[in-house]
């Protein structure tokens, strides 16, 4: 029986192939293309974001062009330009992550510049849900170093990407809101503010011993920011200042937020 | 639909990445089915881009905004590659091209019959006689539509729509004699 002609259609179109990874980022590069930064509009004020081939490098509040490109040039050895519209993955990434609409999107940073640990950490932060913080405690036991508390904060202070990976959403674990790079402790309250944190209760609960909250229906303890935690109603609710102290009474963790004493807090427990 | 001309009118530094994302595939398929293997037609894809790049900077705004990317940059790659066979004097060879086909998700086996396929079918449209093969390769195997067909051959719609008909028509018998030599082969 002759072959039809959908046949060998068929077979053509099986002989289809992609390119190969990396052409688009060699052509960009050699046309002095793989690096430009746009003005967006950010929840505090306009940003920077500059970006290359591999993804989003460099996010400032936008207050001197001349000093980011000077600082880019500084960091990456590489001239960036401006241009007036980002490419669809960076306002997919942009919406996303600073202005938290749209759904998971895949978030390309370009970290290569720093040491393995302050990419982990930026890595960890970034799975810190809107509205929500965790403590710098949180991200230094999440790694496997929970003594590395120091080391974490001295990491997001340098984050190269604030608001795309979210600094401002780690605070301190006596429940200060800690320091921010991107333009001090009011910045970081007002970022936290615009994502619809109360800091102000936040900052109150420690000072009354409040680390983690509890429910009595479910017996799983939380860290107060945690959705999970702000689900269970005032007659429900129970407070607890260590980990100690919910294993006393037989709660456990929380998933969601996997709750942690703070190191020192272990050490007078 | 299309509103990727019109931001490269106004700004090609910003947008002419979007252009190399979206159309790399073709191009780098269109070169690939001139120049036979994977390695030239990369350095024919850059090449290609690189070309575009010059030529939109130099073009007026409203040339750029009227542009139809498909047909124009495979255009641009069909003549860049058939420079760099005519320079390498090479005759092409698709066998290569069937040989680093990307990887699927089939098991061993399946890939392996996979590969036969397609190593058949390139074999095949290989043997075709030149005025017909890229007719039907870009048809068929890239997707242009006739009338991309036409601008990227610069012929007339009717004579590249006549090419192709007749060189799938040939691919069929000629798939048909492979059949019936194989079952002749068997039956011996």
């Amino acid at each position: 029986m002759a072959v039809t002609e959908d046949r060998v259609i068929s077979g053509l179109e099986s002989l289809r192939s992609s390119a190969p990874d990396g052409l688009a980022e060699r052509v960009l590069d050699g046309l002095g293309l793989g690096d430009a930064y746009i003005k967006v509009e950010g929840p505090i004020g306009p940003l920077f974001v500059a970006y290359g081939t591999h993804g989003i490098a460099l996010v400032e509040r936008a207050t001197d062009a001349g000093q980011f490109e000077e600082e880019f040039l500084q960091t990456f050895g590489r001239p960036v330009h401006r241009v007036e519209r980002a490419p669809e993955w960076i306002e997919r990434v942009i919406q996303a992550r600073v202005w938290g609409s749209g759904r998971h999107v895949k978030v390309p940073l370009n970290l290569e510049q720093l040491p393995d640990f302050e990419r982990q950490v930026l890595m960890k932060t970034l799975e810190i849900p809107r509205g929500e913080v965790r403590p710098y405690a949180w991200v230094a036991a999440e790694l496997g170093r929970p003594l590395a508390v120091r080391a974490v904060g001295n990491a997001l202070a340098r984050n190269p990407v604030p608001f795309v990976v979210p600094c401002h959403r780690v605070v301190r674990s006596d429940g200060r809101i800690g320091n921010y790079g991107a333009g001090g402790p009011s910045a970081k309250r007002a970022l936290l503010e615009s994502e619809g944190l109360d800091t102000a209760e936040l900052e109150r609960l420690p000072a009354h011993n409040v680390r983690f909250i509890g429910s009595k229906t479910t017996h799983v303890f939380c860290y107060p920011s945690c959705r999970n935690a702000r689900r269970i109603t005032d007659e429900h609710r129970v407070s607890f200042r260590s980990v100690e102290e919910t294993r006393r009474v037989g709660y456990r963790a929380c998933r969601v937020c996997r709750p942690v004493d703070a190191p020192f807090r272990v050490a007078v427990a | 639909m299309d509103e990727l001309p019109a931001r490269l009118a106004t700004d090609l530094d910003g947008s002419f990445a979007d252009l190399v994302r979206t159309h790399q595939d073709l191009v780098f398929g269109v070169a690939l089915r001139v120049v036979g293997d994977g390695a030239s037609a990369e350095d024919v894809a850059q090449e290609a881009f690189v070309r575009a790049y010059r030529a939109l900077k130099r073009y007026p705004a409203q040339r750029v905004a009227e542009l139809r990317a498909r047909p124009w940059l495979a255009q641009i790659t069909v003549n860049l590659a058939r420079n760099h066979i005519r320079a390498r004097r090479l005759h092409t060879e698709l066998d290569e091209a069937a040989d680093r086909v990307p990887s699927t998700e089939d098991g061993p086996v399946k890939l392996a019959e996979r590969r036969d396929d397609r190593r058949m079918w390139a074999r095949l449209l290989a043997s075709l006689p030149n005025r017909y093969r890229l007719a039907v390769a870009f048809r068929h195997v890239e997707g242009l539509s006739y009338e991309e067909l036409a601008e990227t051959l610069d012929r007339p719609v009717g004579s590249v729509k006549s090419d192709v008909h007749r060189g799938v028509a040939l691919l069929r018998a000629a798939y048909d004699a492979e059949q019936r030599h194989i079952a002749q082969k068997e039956a011996v």
